[in-house]
């Protein structure tokens, strides 16, 4: 439905920064509905505000009309356009309840998972190895850097060492708090190769500025040989993983509460 | 109703008696409304020029990263992040608040309902003064070792609990006691306005003759009070958390960081609704006035406004969609976000309706009123993107949410108290501003105003984050094209400060050598324009004013004036 509907959209947002992650498209579409719904009642409310400002502007030996606004035709110019607003807020409240369903609450069958853990003022990523099973010997530990394959699906479990953080990918459009004491999950599927930010955007203290990391989308095989490269956790790579993991004991997978 | 006779509303202090008066009593320690007003009104405008400045540093410092600010030196990230957080505390507790509600509240509420003073005036001095005293602690908070809170005004724990992680061991609880006593503060203050304007109004003036600035301050008191005990209590636990080492908001404890959230949001979103109730009765008495009109559906704006503040404690979770909250319960904060809408638009049409078949002239007070409909519009339609929870995970803590709410809060804060001040002014000291000025102040700000924030909805959507000291640190934010919109927004605003010197000067230049008003300068309709301009202690003289009609009886047809002030008596007894 929204690649059909998105070639009848501006595509305001694929304009300002690519669409790299599958759902990336249908908050796309959303923000187009919303923009030309909403920019046709702004456009038009303003426009008439400037003609009656210039219409009725004051002249001399003209004098004001006496309307009180309480009578029933007189109350219409305000009810009609309202019940035109409710009918574009349900216009809009209702692909917004599907966007939101299939980026939020629905999480895929994953092809591969990914664990992300927030700290002041890092980011730890957490790959599966060449089994692609998170947890394992052969897991892959980075600091700052996540890499995933493109045309995957990926599911992320979220968590934060410290302060709340905000795991946000914008080519993804997706955005997370990581909330301390909780794991919180979600997935991705990206689409396109290339390199990208990652910010933080929660507010989670002095040097919440540079918490940034990369994000590298890479085919099959280039992410094999960057696996290739790097040492497993179980062979001396998981010196970046026990790094202030003792603080944190039994973490209940929360799955889906938010 | 008003039964209670005006005279016997009075306070213990006798207005009675004309004494000469020390300055100390007259000025410092008055229990009059309007001096109260005004120390409200002159501490709120102090209060901006802090936050103005701690704007202009922070923009410059985005437009020209690493380098060197006139008029503060080098800024570090841990210096940023407080300017952010108390720019924003500063704007919305000490200025919004204050010069809205407070300053307009206490000047306007008696003069316009017709009564000597506020019921209880010495509950009133006492607000103030605590008032005051949190302003002063807030601005201590900057000078103590670690520096000012830095945390975001929105205060999240465990980053505002605990020292550890916000590295201002002593600015994070003088800034949550700060932002504690000014809550006090107004709910004195709006004890006042509530019930001053349901049993002191002057003989005649019922339920629907109340001006819609009254109305508007008591909804938005009612508001306050009714939004305000989730975040006393939440402060608390807050401060406990911070000094006494308990554990309400950590999660390794046994605590809920979200906990916070809510509790904050709770009282914010309502908060919005508060400061945003008066800038509209504003904006009502200055277009009515200017458009020589009646209001147009004055019982549909009162019960909207009255619908919007009770759907305003259902949407407080739109702040929090990706905050881990239940993915599902953002359905229900959708849809009543998206609903709010509708009251919003209603007030805002009926505003437009009144300008239709009006006579409008272009004063400055009326050019900032209609600039607040204009502007506000914006404000208020940018707000349906970020309500719908689906495009929100895009946008959300981006510059699109910052360029939204400065669209809806400068015109509330600066647009509208404008709007009032140039309004007002001739009731407040007697004298007019100096209208040619006044629109080059008018100008000036509106164009600059829109300068600062359109490049930034386009940064937003860009995906650029907020409370980011260098941009240059992210390679897809460091583009020339995007440092040149910060560049550009930033020049705005320095430039909308320096016209800000015009309006100073203008100020303090009338207030000595304006052209002389009168009692009466804009031929209104409403009580306070028949006293003398300033009103004398006591506002209205030996007899206190009786109303026969409305507030907004102009342009009546088969009358030779075109205003019909709502003490006059009607043709029927005067003949």
């Amino acid at each position: 439905m929204f690649e059909f509907l998105d070639k009848f959209m501006p595509g305001i947002l694929e304009s300002l920064i690519p669409r790299a992650s599958e759902f990336a498209i249908e908050i796309d579409v959303l923000f187009d509905v919303i923009t030309i719904l909403v920019g046709f009642w702004f456009v038009l409310v303003l426009g008439y505000f400037f003609y009656l400002v210039f219409r009725y502007r004051h002249r001399e030996g003209q004098k004001a009309k006496y309307v009180t606004g309480e009578t029933h035709r007189q109350k219409q110019a305000i009810e009609i356009p309202h019940f035109l607003i409710l009918a574009c807020d349900i216009v809009i409240i209702i692909p917004t309840f599907v966007v939101w369903y299939n980026v939020k609450i629905e999480v895929p069958p994953p092809d591969e998972e990914v664990r992300i853990v927030a700290q002041q003022w890092a980011w730890t990523f957490y790959h599966a190895g060449e089994d692609e099973i998170l947890g394992t010997d052969d897991d892959i530990v980075s600091i700052n850097e996540l890499h995933v394959k493109e045309n995957t699906q990926y599911t992320y479990h979220l968590e934060s060492r410290d302060v709340m953080h905000s795991f946000s990918v914008p080519v993804f459009r997706l955005k997370q708090d990581a909330v301390p004491g909780r794991v919180i999950t979600g997935h991705f599927k990206p689409i396109l190769t290339g390199e990208w930010d990652i910010q933080c955007a929660e507010m989670c203290g002095v040097a919440h500025g540079i918490m940034g990391a990369r994000i590298f989308i890479k085919n099959e095989a280039e992410h094999k040989e960057w696996l290739a490269m790097n040492t497993p956790i179980d062979l001396g790579g998981s010196f970046l993983a026990v790094a202030g993991e003792d603080e944190i004991t039994e973490l209940k997978e929360d799955k889906n509460n938010g | 109703m008003a039964e209670v006779a005006p005279a016997e509303v009075g306070h213990g202090d006798t207005h009675d008696d004309h004494h000469e008066e020390s300055f100390w009593s007259k000025y410092v320690f008055s229990t009059d409304h309007k001096i109260i007003g005004f120390q409200y009104m002159f501490t709120g405008m102090a209060m901006a020029l802090i936050g103005g400045y701690f704007a202009y540093v922070f923009r410059m410092q985005l437009a020209f990263p690493g380098s060197s600010i006139p008029f503060w030196g080098t800024l570090s990230p841990a210096a940023y992040n407080s300017l952010v957080t108390n720019h924003g505390t500063i704007m919305i507790f000490w200025v919004a608040m204050p010069v809205l509600i407070a300053a307009m509240g206490n000047f306007c509420i008696p003069l316009m309902i017709g009564c000597d003073d506020m019921v209880f005036p010495r509950v009133n001095r006492l607000s103030y003064q605590i008032f005051l005293l949190s302003a002063i602690v807030l601005i201590i908070s900057f000078f103590v070792p670690g520096g000012g809170f830095g945390g975001a005004w929105t205060a999240y724990p465990p980053l505002s609990a605990k020292a550890a992680y916000n590295s201002t061991p002593f600015g994070a609880p003088l800034w949550l006691i700060a932002v504690t006593l000014e809550i006090v503060a107004f709910l004195l203050g709006g004890i006042n306005f509530i019930t001053t304007t349901m049993n002191a109004r002057a003989k005649g003036m019922k339920i629907y003759d109340i001006p819609m600035l009254v109305w508007m301050i008591v909804i938005a008191s009612i508001l306050f009070m009714c939004s305000v005990g989730p975040l006393i209590a939440g402060a608390v636990m807050l401060l406990f958390d911070q000094t006494l080492g308990t554990s309400f908001f950590d999660a390794a404890a046994g605590g809920d960081p979200v906990l916070w959230q809510h509790l904050f949001w709770f009282f914010g979103h309502p908060e919005v609704y508060v400061v945003l109730l008066p800038a509209m009765g504003i904006v009502a008495e200055v277009v009515c006035v200017f458009a020589r009109k009646k209001l147009f559906a004055y019982k549909l704006i009162l019960y909207s406004t009255i619908g919007l503040g009770i759907l305003s404690f259902f949407v407080w979770a739109h702040h929090q969609f990706i905050s881990g909250v239940d993915p599902r319960a953002t359905y229900l904060f959708t849809t009543t976000t998206l609903l709010i809408s509708i009251p919003v638009a209603i007030i805002l049409f009926a505003f437009i309706a009144t300008l239709y078949g009006g006579s409008i002239r272009f004063s400055t007070a009326m050019l900032f009123a209609l600039a607040f409909i204009a502007e506000f519009l914006l404000g208020g339609v940018t707000g349906i993107w970020l309500g719908s929870s689906g495009v929100d995970i895009y946008l959300h803590d981006t510059y699109f949410v910052l360029a939204h709410f400065h669209y809806t809060f400068v015109p509330i804060a600066i647009i509208a108290v404008f709007a009032a001040v140039y309004h007002w002014f001739p009731k407040m000291f007697g004298r007019k501003m100096n209208e040619t000025w006044g629109k080059i102040h008018f100008w000036g700000t509106i164009i600059s105003f829109n300068g600062i924030f359109i490049p930034l909805f386009i940064l937003g959507s860009a995906g650029q984050h907020r409370r980011i000291y260098n941009f240059q640190n992210y390679p897809d934010l460091a583009g020339q094209n995007m440092q040149d919109m910060r560049v550009f927004a930033t020049m705005c605003l320095v430039l909308m400060l320096a016209f800000q010197v015009i309006f100073i000067v203008n100020f303090i230049v009338s207030l000595k050598r304006g052209e002389k008003a009168g009692r009466n300068p804009w031929n209104a309709t409403t009580l306070e324009w028949i006293t003398e301009s300033p009103p004398p202690h006591g506002n209205f003289g030996t007899t206190m004013p009786e109303v026969y009609r409305g507030p907004y009886e102009y342009s009546v047809e088969g009358r030779e004036k075109d205003f019909w002030p709502q003490n006059e008596k009607p043709d029927s007894e005067t003949t």
